[in-house]
Parts: structure tokens; C-alpha cells; sequence
């Protein structure tokens, strides 16, 4: 299983070096000017000299990120679990949070720079939890309330409590559908930070270290700050795949039978 | 059509009428005019044509549906009440075990309901496991078994904290003919031993003479009781099977399913 995993890391990395390559002799080959595409080779160059500034810059980018999915987790899970305790509330409340999941949130950033400040961090991070809240919210409750009805008559024939059924069905249950929220929202909650920083808080963050580069025509060095946040993107993309891992090992076994409501297992 | 005499008394179901979608455009009599009256001990069989209504039968002794008309009693109580006592064991048609659980805490968790020590639970369910012929597998995922496999750990599950009333809907449908015939005979033995009084939903002939005691024979369109056919064979053994007086009893049943009422 874990050399399957390794050997499958094998053809996205020649294929990511094959294509930095032909990016590399694109740009060299056509001429094409370093502002308008630069080369790989001089995003490397600039990540090193402004190394220290951009490894600070993505460390704090990153604990926006961090701690805004973390909030937006803890309440989007949270209110499924309420939602689900109280039938009416989830019939209500969740085609709701499917609106509002389909509407652009990021445009709000200004908004909430009006209304939690625009030096801190907070506006920023709130920013992230109205992004993180929704996929959570909708996944975990539909996981929660979409448990086949044989489990229900078995628990029911054991006298079971709704309690005990959150423990030992629902939540069980819910775990693949919050696992794949959780894929969609790590790398998104580094995305939502940066379009918050294009908009304000504080200053040496990816996101207006882009802005600032951007405008002074330095294209290499906010090429150079989205790498680092790619890094942290796919950083957090990784710990999203690993949590799911260990939680939930019964689906990294083999096996003919897939079960009948549960998210597609990515091979 | 002999009831049990009046020794303990398992099941009672009187004047049950079952009608699913009520006022609307599908609505469905799955059952009516429902008597029947199980004793302490007792091996029943129901046997009838799909859609007969066996399923929801079992599904209202069980207190997982109520009747829309009539009354259900299990050892002198409602049967809500003896489900929230926890006197039966249910095998449903459809395996239906956890995923996220391993075979063996599959088989565990009735037990681990009734606050069971986690030695006592491994114990019973190593027991169990032998008891199905999956000695080696309690570490593994359901995911991991075959259907038959699986409706074997479901058999081992309802079995596992010795239930008063064993509900089984067709548990033994998806096993093979040499695995079937092993555990009709340890079902027989459980009953035997431990007293338990077994109803047994089946759509083979032979399978509920062999098992029961009473065979009861459902018409479809509405579900109604065509008839009940006593099965007095004895001790049964894998001779059983070959014995003239058990085809008699089997010709007896499938005449009644072949009877006016039969479906289709
Ligand atoms: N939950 C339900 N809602 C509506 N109709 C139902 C429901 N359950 C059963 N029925 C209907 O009741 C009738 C009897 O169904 P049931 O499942 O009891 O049959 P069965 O005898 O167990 O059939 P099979 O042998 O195929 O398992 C069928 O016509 C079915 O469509
Ligand atoms: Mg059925």
C-alpha cells in the first residue's frame, strides 16, 4: 500500500519536471521578456534572495490559513451535528448553505475589513472561516443524515438511543464525506487568505507582497510568493490526505464490496 | 393448524392489517388479516412468493414497523416494549454490517451495548466466529468478505447475546449449498441447546421443512396466512434430509404454496 503510494508520487513528478522544463525553454526559447512570463530558473533565484522575507511571509500566510480552516472546521462541523439532532433546523438551514456555498464569499474581504479591522489579522481569517464553513457544514451534515436505513433498524432493534447512533453510526459515516470536504478546503483556506490580503491587514504577507511586487513590475518576485504559497497549499492538501488515512482504515483495505452511500474512494 | 399448548407464549399477532403509503397513490396492503400465535420454543418458518409481506411480518414482531391495525405481543409484552428490552436477534435480508468496524467488533457491538467487559465481548465473539466457520477472519474489514461471508458475521452477530427471539429474514440466501446445510444444522443445535424460539423468514421449501417446527405458508396480494403446515420429524440430522417423511412434508408445503392464494 505504501509503496503503491510512492511509486504513484513517480509519473506527477516527471511530469511537473518535464513541464517546468519546457516552461523554462518556452520563455528562453521564444523571448519571451522575463516580466510578462519569467523563467522557472529566475523564480528559483528570486525565492533565494528574498528568502528570509518570503519564509516569514508564507509562516503567517500560512497561520491565517490555518487558523481560519481550523474555526471554520470546528463550526461548520458543529452546526452539523446540531443540525442533525433537530430535523428541522437541517431542512432548513442546509439548502441555504448551499446558496450561500455557490456565491462568490471572497467578495466579501472588503466587507470584513469594514467590520473587523483592516490592520489585524482578523478580517483576514474571517475570511477564511465563511470559505472553510460552508463545504464543512454541507458535507458533514449530509454524512450525518444519510445513513442507509438497514443501519437504523439494526440499531434500532438494539434499543439504541439517538446518542448512541451518532457514535456508532452517524459519525462513523460521516467521516468519508468530511474527508473530502476537508481535500476541497485545506488548499482553498490558503487561497482565501491570500485574496484577503490583497485587500488589507497587516503588511509582509503573501498576499500583498503580490500586490506590492505586481505593482513595482518585480512579476519574478510574486512568482517567486506564489511558489512559496503553492508549498503551503499543497502542504496542508497533504495533511488533509494523511488525517484521512489514519481515520479511517477500513477504507485502505482491498475490497469487491463499495459500500452503497459512501463518497467515491479516490484509487 | 394446532397452536402451541398453553405453555409459554413467544409471539402473539392478532387482526394485524399492514398498509404502507396510506392515501396516497401507492398505497400498498402488505399484509392483512394477520393470526398467529408462536410459542416459547418454537422453530416457524414463514414462507411465501416475494412481496408476500414475510419481511414486514418480521419487521412487526420486531417493533421496527408498526401495524395499522391489530396488535403485536412479544412474551406478554408489547412488542415495543420487548424491543426496548432487547429480547430478540434480528438477521436482516441484507447483511448490513458496519464498514468502519472490524468482523469480530461487528459481532461485538450487541454486546458492547449491553456493557459487556471487552474480554467477555472477545471472547463470545471468537466463539461466534468459530461457531460460523470464520475462525481466522475477526480482523478483518466486511469490505474484505464475500456476501455469503458476511451474512455469516451478521448470523454470528444476532447470535451473539443469546436472544429469547431469533428474528432471521432468508439468512442463509446468499451461502453455498455445503454451508447452508452446515449452518441449518447449527441453528437447529443452537435452538436445541439454548431454547431460544426462532422466526424464520425462507423462500426455500426444503429449508423450512427441514428447520421448523410450523411451516407458515403466505399468500401474496394482500399477505395473507394460506395455511400452516406442522412439520413433526424429530430430531433432524443430515439423514433427515433423505427421509420419505420429510419429502412428504415438503410435497405437503409446496402444495400449500402452490394453492389458490399463491401469487401470480
Ligand atoms: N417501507 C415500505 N414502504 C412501502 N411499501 C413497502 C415497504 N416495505 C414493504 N413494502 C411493500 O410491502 C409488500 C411486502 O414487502 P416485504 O418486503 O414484506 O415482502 P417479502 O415477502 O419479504 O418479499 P421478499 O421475499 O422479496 O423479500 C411489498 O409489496 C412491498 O412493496
Ligand atoms: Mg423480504
Amino acid at each position: 500500500m505504501i509503496r503503491n503510494r510512492l511509486t504513484g508520487l513517480g509519473p506527477p513528478m516527471v511530469v511537473g519536471v518535464a513541464g517546468l522544463g519546457l516552461w523554462e525553454g518556452i520563455v528562453w526559447g521564444f523571448g519571451i521578456r522575463e516580466f510578462l512570463l519569467p523563467r522557472p530558473s529566475s523564480i528559483m533565484d528570486r525565492l533565494s534572495e528574498n528568502w528570509p522575507m518570503l519564509r516569514q511571509a508564507g509562516w503567517e500566510t500560512g497561520r491565517i490559513a490555518v487558523s481560519g480552516l481550523v474555526a471554520g472546521i470546528v463550526a461548520g462541523v458543529l452546526l452539523a451535528l446540531v443540525t442533525t439532532r433537530f430535523r428541522t433546523l437541517n431542512e432548513g438551514l442546509t439548502p441555504l448553505a448551499v446558496a450561500v456555498n455557490a456565491t462568490p464569499i471572497v467578495a466579501l474581504a472588503p466587507i470584513f475589513n469594514a467590520w473587523f479591522g483592516i490592520t489585524g489579522t482578523l478580517s483576514n481569517q474571517a475570511v477564511v472561516v465563511a470559505i472553510v464553513f460552508f463545504p464543512v457544514f454541507i458535507n458533514t451534515a449530509r454524512g450525518l443524515t444519510e445513513v442507509h436505513p438497514d443501519e437504523l433498524e439494526l440499531m434500532r432493534s438494539y434499543a439504541a438511543g439517538e446518542w448512541t447512533i451518532l457514535r456508532e453510526v452517524r459519525i462513523p459515516n460521516a467521516l468519508p464525506f468530511f474527508a473530502n470536504a476537508l481535500r476541497v478546503v485545506a488548499p482553498l483556506s490558503v487561497i482565501a487568505a491570500i485574496v484577503a490580503e490583497y485587500f488589507g491587514g497587516p503588511q509582509n504577507r503573501i498576499g500583498n507582497i503580490i500586490t506590492s511586487s505586481a505593482a513595482f513590475a518585480r512579476y519574478d518576485v510574486a512568482w517567486a510568493a506564489i511558489a512559496v504559497a503553492s508549498a503551503v497549499g499543497l502542504g496542508l492538501f497533504a495533511a488533509a490526505l494523511l488525517l484521512e488515512r489514519v481515520s479511517m482504515p477500513w477504507r485502505l483495505v482491498d475490497g469487491g464490496s463499495e459500500n452503497h452511500n459512501t463518497p467515491g474512494r479516490e484509487k | 393448524m394446532s397452536q402451541p399448548v398453553a405453555s409459554e407464549v413467544a409471539v402473539v399477532v392478532s387482526g394485524v392489517h399492514k398498509v404502507f403509503n396510506v392515501d396516497s397513490a401507492d398505497e400498498v396492503t402488505a399484509l392483512s388479516d394477520i393470526d398467529l400465535t408462536i410459542g416459547a420454543g418454537e422453530f416457524v418458518s414463514l414462507i411465501g412468493p416475494s412481496g408476500c409481506g414475510k419481511s414486514t411480518l418480521l419487521r412487526l414482531i420486531g417493533d421496527l414497523l408498526t401495524p395499522s391495525v391489530g396488535e403485536v405481543t412479544v412474551f406478554g409484552k408489547p412488542a415495543h416494549a420487548a424491543r426496548l428490552d432487547q429480547d430478540y436477534g434480528m438477521v436482516f435480508q441484507h447483511a448490513g454490517l458496519f464498514d468502519w468496524r472490524r468482523v469480530a467488533a461487528n459481532i461485538e457491538l450487541p454486546l458492547e451495548l449491553r456493557g459487556w467487559s471487552r474480554v467477555d465481548r472477545a471472547a463470545r465473539s471468537a466463539e461466534m466466529l468459530e461457531l460460523v466457520r470464520l475462525p481466522e477472519f475477526g480482523g478483518h474489514y466486511p469490505r474484505q468478505l464475500s456476501g455469503g461471508m458476511q451474512q455469516r458475521v451478521s448470523i454470528a452477530r444476532a447470535l451473539s447475546f443469546q436472544p429469547k427471539l431469533l428474528l432471521m429474514d432468508e439468512p442463509f440466501g446468499a451461502l453455498d449449498e455445503m454451508t447452508r446445510e452446515h449452518m441449518q444444522l447449527e441453528l437447529l443445535r443452537i435452538w436445541r441447546e439454548t431454547g431460544t424460539t426462532v422466526v424464520f423468514v425462507t423462500h426455500s421449501v426444503s429449508e423450512s421443512t427441514f428447520l421448523s417446527s410450523r411451516v407458515v405458508v403466505l399468500s401474496a396480494r394482500p399477505g395473507r396466512i394460506h395455511s400452516i403446515v406442522d412439520v413433526d420429524l424429530g430430531d433432524r440430522t443430515d439423514d433427515t434430509r433423505e427421509d420419505p417423511a420429510f419429502f412428504a412434508k415438503a410435497t405437503e408445503v409446496r402444495e400449500a404454496l402452490r394453492g389458490r392464494g399463491g401469487a401470480r
